[in-house]
């Protein structure tokens, strides 16, 4: 059954595209819930949903989805679940998963909103990598009759910011591709950095396309403000001190993972950006400084 | 202060009266409209001084006013002043500087009458430096707390939660004149108190007394022994093999936590730091060298020597303050900064019980002066400042705490979980919405 669920996860990301992993990651959870029919006690369901999620980030290791299901699990187990009968409780769940994924769908078009006030007519912007979030900004702003050029690194070792370059293009908004070592170069020419982030911990820090913590150096050398762009179900319980403090298993890809044995070898898929080089945090729920993200983070879980 | 309530008191009831009697004998609108807002404006004045909640003053020893004020509250209680000792450094005057060799029981009648004899002992085991560090001294505190509500008998027509509470007040002033209470005390004393407080009064005596021994119990238990445990399971996560960890001083967390560390067999080395007059860190460095963990030993002069090697330093507290700010072991802040230099994180440790509503910037305001003879160091039998009262421009200092900003702080590692140094606040604003 296990396998079932990966294969329906894969189809959700394959179907839409636009769809943010953890929010497939949640929809598959959701199923499970609905067709799970071997948990015969609240906590084994929790045991399995817990094994499923598990398995999930076997198959797609980004920070999204380990983050996308722990806040699913802990957002359906607020309620009180006092029902003597499991169904009831069940359904209890699976009603609160419905509304909490109805509420994140939502969480990307809130945080464009907020967000492309802060870009100016005839802004400069850079961005690195390609990231849904920021185009889905981008457009707001496009929409709104801004006029605005960007620059995005080319983001190797996948070339993820070339696809970001023709999706701009088909907005009609002039962009440029610069290398990922032209990042010193091109920043005095640039009004303002706006990246994604695969992640957000608990120090007010992100986790990110590999680059990213190189930008944010430079942007802070200029004094550029540095902004991030992420839904909070990103929103995740570690707290990495340095680079090597990230856990191995958000670092590389998934079948990287399971085939190679030496990780040594390997270059990293991510860095950690930590917060005293950003300026802002554009999420749904508001716009919040670095230090303000533990507050947020004692809130939901505490 | 009361006298300054009654004068407001009077005079408000006295400005209410002439308000009255002028608005009833003026004829004209435009008199009448000036008195009323003359008058109203010294109502609200005096009503506000009535309302409002004095702060808890400072220590002020250069103010004479407060220094009588305190004299005259001790001598209510009986309980002999502490004199200051030697010259003071002007940044500092405004602190007490006491001298170990002469404790406050030497000025106490024994057996003394409105001391018990553990508060005594207690009192006499801090100005001495018998029990030093934060954690050791609150549960010093709570033991003899225990003993004294174990001896205590309600007097005849008094109620347990109010005369017991009065009882403790002599015994506190006591206790900070023998040495000034530390946040984590603090903490402890407003908890007993507002658990003797809630006594019902028709409870009976011995089951009162009992209640409050198993709180006191349950309050050692929580918030010291079972959050310690929470703070080691947090903290080993951060500890990965291979690491060189610098620790300073002797801090009874930090020493549990690389214990624990050590058990769970992970592979680290520990550079221990410290510094004069105190070299409190030569009793972490036994206490770990026990367990058999490697060690190195540097005085603070060799920290930009060292550090380079050092991947993670953990750091104990005395208090976190409300701004985020960390109150420490005097040096504390000194390697913070060098290690924030360097880019080696720190990491500091502390229980949720020394969270403290108090806001410091600077390490000046509000600080303890430990005795200055301490500097002075015999040498091939030579003792170079014998007579450093005799010169005199000369003064010593021995500074006990010092404050570090949270900038220099990367990761908080309390009970509650690692938040970073700028949610104390959070913590303290939930910590309340329990209680």
């Amino acid at each position: 059954i296990k396998d079932k669920l990966v294969e329906y996860f894969r189809t959700q990301v394959r179907q839409d595209p636009e769809v943010p992993s953890a929010v497939a990651a949640i929809r598959t959870l959701l199923e499970f819930l609905k067709r799970d029919q071997t948990g015969e006690t609240i906590l084994g369901l929790r045991e399995n949903l817990t094994q499923t999620i598990r398995r999930l980030e076997e198959a797609d290791s980004s920070v999204a989805v380990s983050s996308g299901g722990e806040l699913f699990l802990r957002f359906i187990s607020l309620t009180s679940l006092e029902h003597p009968d499991l169904s009831q409780c069940k359904k209890v769940m699976v009603e609160r998963g419905e509304l909490f994924l109805k509420k994140i769908s939502l969480s990307r078009s809130k945080v464009a909103k907020l967000c492309h006030t802060f870009i100016k007519d005839g802004a400069k912007i850079l961005t690195h990598s390609s990231s849904r979030v920021v185009l889905k900004v981008l457009e707001s702003a496009a929409a709104d009759k801004k006029r605005f050029t960007v620059y995005v690194t080319e983001s190797q070792p996948d070339s993820a910011g070339r696809q970001m370059a023709d999706k701009l293009q088909n907005l009609n908004i002039p962009v440029t591709v610069v290398l990922d070592a032209a990042v010193g170069y091109i920043m005095e020419k640039v009004d303002l950095v706006i990246v994604g982030a695969e992640g957000v911990v608990e120090s007010g820090g992100i986790i990110n396309k590999i680059g990213t913590y190189q930008l944010a150096v430079c942007s802070k050398a200029h004094n550029k403000p540095f902004y991030v762009v992420a839904e909070s179900f990103k929103f995740v319980r570690l707290y990495p001190l340095n680079q090597q403090d990230v856990p191995e298993r958000f670092k590389y890809k998934a079948d990287t993972l399971k085939a190679v044995e030496d990780l040594a070898e390997e270059h990293p898929m991510i860095d950690y950006t930590p917060p005293s080089l950003i300026t802002l945090l554009f999420t749904d729920l508001g716009v919040l400084t670095p230090s303000a993200v533990s507050d947020e983070l004692i809130k939901l879980y505490l | 202060s009361s006298i300054l309530h009654i004068a407001a008191v009077v005079v408000s009831g006295t400005s209410v009266v002439v308000y009255m009697y002028t608005w009833c004998l003026s004829s004209s609108i435009h008199i009448s409209a000036v008195v009323v807002s003359m008058f109203s404006t010294i109502i609200c004045g005096f009503l506000f001084l009535l309302v409002v909640k004095r702060l808890p003053e400072h220590v002020q020893v250069d103010d004479p006013a407060v220094v009588k004020r305190l004299a005259k509250k001790l001598e209510r209680q009986q309980i002999p002043l502490r004199s200051d000792y030697g010259y003071k450094v002007s940044l500092f005057s405004h602190l007490h500087q006491y001298s170990r060799k002469a404790p406050l029981t030497q000025q106490l009648s024994i057996p003394s009458t409105v001391i018990h004899p553990s508060i005594v002992r207690l009192g006499l085991q801090y100005s001495q430096g018998i029990v030093a560090g934060s954690n050791a001294r609150s549960v010093a505190l709570l033991h003899a707390f225990k003993q004294v509500i174990r001896d205590y008998t309600t007097p005849p027509n008094e109620e347990l939660s109010r005369d017991l509470v009065n009882k403790l007040k002599p015994y506190i002033s006591f206790l900070n004149q023998c040495r000034p209470l530390s946040a984590s005390m603090g903490n402890a004393i407003k908890y007993i108190k507002k658990e003797i407080s809630n006594i019902p009064s028709q409870c009976k005596e011995e089951e009162a007394k009992t209640k409050l021994l198993t709180c006191i119990d349950r309050y050692i238990e929580e918030k010291i022994v079972l959050a310690a445990k929470a703070i080691s399971k947090y903290a080993i996560e951060k500890i990965s093999d291979g690491d060189v960890i610098l620790v300073y001083g002797c801090s009874s967390l930090v020493n549990n936590i690389l214990c624990e560390a050590f058990e769970k067999s992970r592979k680290f080395r520990v550079i221990v730091v410290d510094s004069r007059p105190r070299l409190e860190g030569r009793e972490a460095l036994r206490r770990l060298v026990q367990r058999g963990i490697s060690c190195t030993y540097v005085l603070i002069s060799a920290l930009s020597y060292i550090l380079p090697e050092v991947s993670k330093v953990f750091l104990g507290a005395h208090a976190l303050l409300a701004n985020g700010y960390v109150m420490s072991r005097v040096g504390t802040s000194q390697i913070a900064l060098v290690a924030r230099t360097f880019n080696v994180p720190v990491l500091v440790c502390c229980e949720t019980y020394k969270f403290c509503e108090k806001v410091q910037t600077d390490s000046f305001v509000s600080n303890e002066l430990d005795d200055p003879d301490d500097l002075m160091v015999t040498r091939k039998g030579k003792t170079q400042l014998e007579n450093w009262q005799d010169v005199s421009s000369l003064g010593l200092l021995n500074l006990v705490y010092d404050v570090t900003p949270p900038d220099f702080v990367d990761l908080v590692i309390t009970d509650l979980g690692m938040i970073p140094c700028t949610s104390v606040p959070v913590v303290l604003r939930v910590k309340n919405l329990d209680q």
